[in-house]
């Protein structure tokens, strides 16, 4: 690659707590990497794991998701909610190859700009450390494999190993 | 500045806007190169950029683009939603649009404010954009639901704050109900002897709008009671109150005070809260003469009735009105109200947290509340400043900002502490002519007459001495400095460490939120900033107003303030209630979610998740499927998130548009 490596980190952000303390650090003019790219939700709960697991396949280097912390949601209990999913999604992104560090769940407030600007600095720094995770490119190439296996079926030849499909 | 495309690719048109906010966004985003790339973009008629997006030119722009290019989606990337996306939804209105046709991209808060890289964060407002045009296609034409108001309002707390809003709003004939969780209203004012910078006498001001809240035919006054819990929304509040029992009657105590000379205890021998202990009282009091309601009060922890129940009741017995009940319990009200002000007050710093200004170990270690009700004519020793051990003060020194400009403890200034030391210095010295020396970092005098206070102290002979006191010690190194307590301070100044001897010191505490503040403002579903005072929508430009519509907040629950900003603000918050209540209906945005019913195969995921109780099953049996009371649903989408088969949609927050959102932000 000769290009830098530059991660891809989609966030979403809930409404009242995390997009507001987002709001917050910007008009403290706090500085943070740019590589984070905010999709606002009403609420933490509004995230189905299928967001988290679609911004990956998509190509996202890592995923961030803010709510209120524990008992201040704006909907009463949002985000306990959505503690109960990821801590699911947490383990089913392991057995997926999406190990610790590409997904972070965060409580951030509304008043807590300097949070966000710790933690999208935090993830990015995670990140580039972690490299590429380039799900697009491994997608092409398992598929790239299935073809050719299937071409390879299709002209009746010998069989180098027994398939597991 | 303008840049045109004319396609139509089978796509709703969208109309795209960028704005420079002045140098702003423009400063760190390359707006010209964003709007070049929006113009290829699919479905993109027409994109534009601007120097401001929001002022009236701009706003004319896009509703005139709309009508002349047909367009049938509009996305504006400027500043936060939070902030203008109300604006360009009427902007769109005005153009013939529906308004949630409709995306903001938030390019300042999210991006050129915080960040430097300017190819970087212009990278990253062009994936932003991409993704709300992308998104925008899916956007439904929505109508706002209105829902009345009700015209009753809760004001909590029944400080200066409290009293101030709660007559503003009944003099404009709103029905209010006024909850002070202590025995009388009054607050923080009601201790002070006088105040600042007027020297006028705090009674003399306070008592009146007292009487008048008692006496107002629009304020229901339920003192001694606490809001327990809050439900509902803007305009529709349901709120629980608890009523804590007196065991007086309220109604039938005329506050004559027979039943506290007839007590069984014949000496006054309880702990006085209102005095701040420095006073004694009986189990049955009333927390100072025209304390209101003037109803008095029995204290269940001391008062042998209610502890053993073998007490021969004569303060029972000497009342005529019969108003005593021992048998009183606490009760729980409903009331329903269309706007909550919150003015649930401050508490002052505990001094103890300091240990060495020797506050609780030296008997002469006052704090300034305490020196506040020893000035104070109606105060336990009636206004003469005299010592725990009965002396009198010869040199009294006042010690600033114990507890506020400090990273140990309290990093903000209190605001009132420069003010009230100067105005406790004057009148130690008029009670005493004893020598007064304030010790203070910084004097801070910043109100209407407040630095022509200050010059009239520092001409009274009041002695000032600059700099934080390091400590307070009975550790004598003299014989001068014998038997009394000796201040240790740089002199900043003068550029030494002095020892100064006195009989009495005053640490003046600064303010901070009150210890239940986190579990009320969880009650009521609002926020806190760092330092735990409730968290203002807008710093400069909704002070009053909270993330929750329809609570609004005054006075020292918000920051630390004085008196004349703290009714300034209890105003403000009255005629923000009155605003929402007049206007008679409110309303909702209408990110709601509905359920599409040939879809939903009944497995009530969704049910018991919806905190509002807001979905049920349409009919019993095999068939049933689920339903949103759109009424009851707030938004959150949560249901949204569960359901299995996807037939959940929350407006403006769907699965389509949120993976839209994720393709455009990812597209290389």
């Amino acid at each position: 690659m000769t290009e830098k490596f530059e991660p891809r980190i989609v966030a979403f952000f809930c409404n009242w707590c995390t997009y507001t303390a987002a709001d917050l650090a910007g008009v403290s003019r706090l500085k943070y990497a740019p590589n984070v790219r905010v999709i606002r939700v009403m609420c933490s709960g509004r995230v189905d794991p299928q967001f988290v697991l679609d911004a990956f396949a998509r190509g996202a280097d890592g995923v961030l998701l803010g709510g209120c912390h524990p008992g201040d949601c704006h909907y009463a209990e949002g985000n306990y909610k959505t503690l109960r999913r990821m801590r699911m999604l947490e383990r089913m992104l392991k057995g997926m190859g999406i190990y610790d560090g590409r997904f972070r769940l965060e409580w951030i407030s509304g008043a807590e700009g300097d949070k966000v600007r710790a933690v999208v600095n935090e993830i990015t720094e995670k990140v580039r450390a972690l490299g590429p995770l380039d799900m697009p490119g491994k997608f092409k190439e398992w598929d790239k494999e299935i073809e050719e296996l299937e071409a390879h079926i299709n002209q009746g030849g010998p069989r180098k190993e027994k398939l597991h499909v | 500045m303008t840049g045109n495309t004319e396609k139509h690719d089978g796509l709703p048109r969208v109309g795209f806007y960028i704005c420079h906010c002045g140098t702003n966004i423009a400063g760190t985003i390359d707006v010209a190169d964003v709007r070049k790339y929006a113009e290829g973009l699919p479905g993109v008629a027409i994109a534009r950029d601007y120097k401001y997006m929001c002022s009236d030119p701009g706003q004319e722009m896009i509703a005139a683009d709309i009508k002349k290019h047909k367009l049938e989606r509009l996305v504006v990337a400027a500043c936060s939603p939070n902030l203008h996306e109300e604006t360009f939804r009427k902007a769109a209105a005005r153009g013939g649009l529906n308004p949630f046709y409709f995306q903001m991209v938030n390019i300042r808060e999210h991006a050129s404010w915080v960040h430097t890289d300017k190819l970087a964060a212009t990278r990253k407002v062009k994936d932003l954009s991409r993704a709300a045009i992308a998104r925008v296609r899916f956007h439904h034409a929505l109508d706002k639901q209105r829902v009345p108001v009700d015209p009753n309002v809760l004001v909590v707390g029944g400080g200066i704050a409290g009293i101030h809003a709660a007559l503003t709003l009944a003099n404009a004939g709103k029905q209010v109900t006024l909850v002070e969780k202590e025995a009388t209203i009054g607050g923080h004012m009601a201790l002070f002897d006088k105040t600042f910078p007027t020297l006028d006498c705090a009674a003399c001001i306070l008592t009146p709008k007292m009487s008048a809240v008692k006496s107002h035919p629009n304020i229901k006054l339920w003192t001694y009671s606490e809001v327990e819990k809050v439900e509902g929304y803007v305009g529709n509040y349901k709120v629980q109150v608890k009523r804590k029992p007196r065991y007086v009657d309220e109604d039938l105590c005329v506050g004559c005070m027979e039943c506290i000379d007839a007590c069984v205890f014949k000496e006054p021998k309880f702990r006085d809260k209102f005095n701040q202990g420095l006073g004694k009282r009986k189990p049955v009091y009333i927390d100072f003469p025209q304390a209101t309601p003037k109803v008095v009060l029995v204290d269940p922890e001391t008062c042998i009735q209610l502890k053993t129940g073998k007490c021969k009741k004569s303060c029972a017995e000497v009342c005529d009105r019969k108003a005593f009940n021992f048998e009183q319990k606490e009760k729980i009200e409903e009331i329903k109200v269309g706007a909550i002000v919150l003015a649930t007050g401050f508490k002052t710093y505990d001094a103890g947290r300091d240990p060495n200004y020797g506050y609780g170990r030296y008997p002469g270690v006052y704090t300034a509340l305490e020196v506040e009700r020893l000035v104070n004519a109606s105060g336990p020793t009636s206004g003469e400043v005299v010592l725990r051990d009965g002396k009198h003060p010869k040199a009294v020194g006042i010690v600033h900002c114990v507890g506020s400009r400090d990273d140990k403890s309290n990093k903000w200034c209190s605001r009132v502490c420069c003010m009230y030391s100067l105005k406790l210095a004057h009148l130690i010295k008029e009670h005493t002519g004893a020598e007064v020396y304030n010790f203070y970092i910084d004097m801070r005098a910043p109100g209407k007459a407040y630095e022509e206070f200050y010059d009239k102290l520092l001409s009274e002979g009041v002695h000032f001495v600059r700099g934080r006191v390091s400590d307070v010690t009975d550790w004598a190194m003299t014989p001068e400095e014998e038997g009394r307590l000796v201040i240790r301070v740089e002199d900043t100044l003068a550029g030494f460490v002095r020892r100064i001897p006195v009989d009495m010191v005053v640490l003046s505490t600064g303010l901070e939120p009150q210890a239940d503040a986190q579990e009320v403002r969880r009650r009521f579903n609002i926020g806190c900033g760092t330092e735990g005072f409730f968290q203002e929508r807008h710093p400069k430009l909704a002070p009053v107003n909270t993330f929750t519509e329809g609570v609004f907040i005054a006075g020292g629950c918000q920051a630390p303030r004085d008196i004349p900003d703290t009714v300034a603000q209890a105003g403000a918050a009255a005629a923000e209630a009155l605003a929402l209540i007049d206007a008679g209906f409110v309303e909702l945005e209408p990110n709601t979610s509905h359920i599409a019913a040939e879809e939903c195969s009944g497995c009530k995921t969704c049910v018991p998740l919806c905190p509002y109780s807001a979905i049920s099953m349409e009919k019993a049996g095999e068939n049933a499927k689920a339903v949103i009371n759109e009424v009851l649903c707030k938004g959150c989408g949560v249901c949204a998130a569960a359901c299995p088969s996807g037939s959940i949609k929350q407006n403006l927050f769907s699965d389509d548009e949120i993976f839209s959102e994720i393709e455009g932000v990812l597209t290389k």
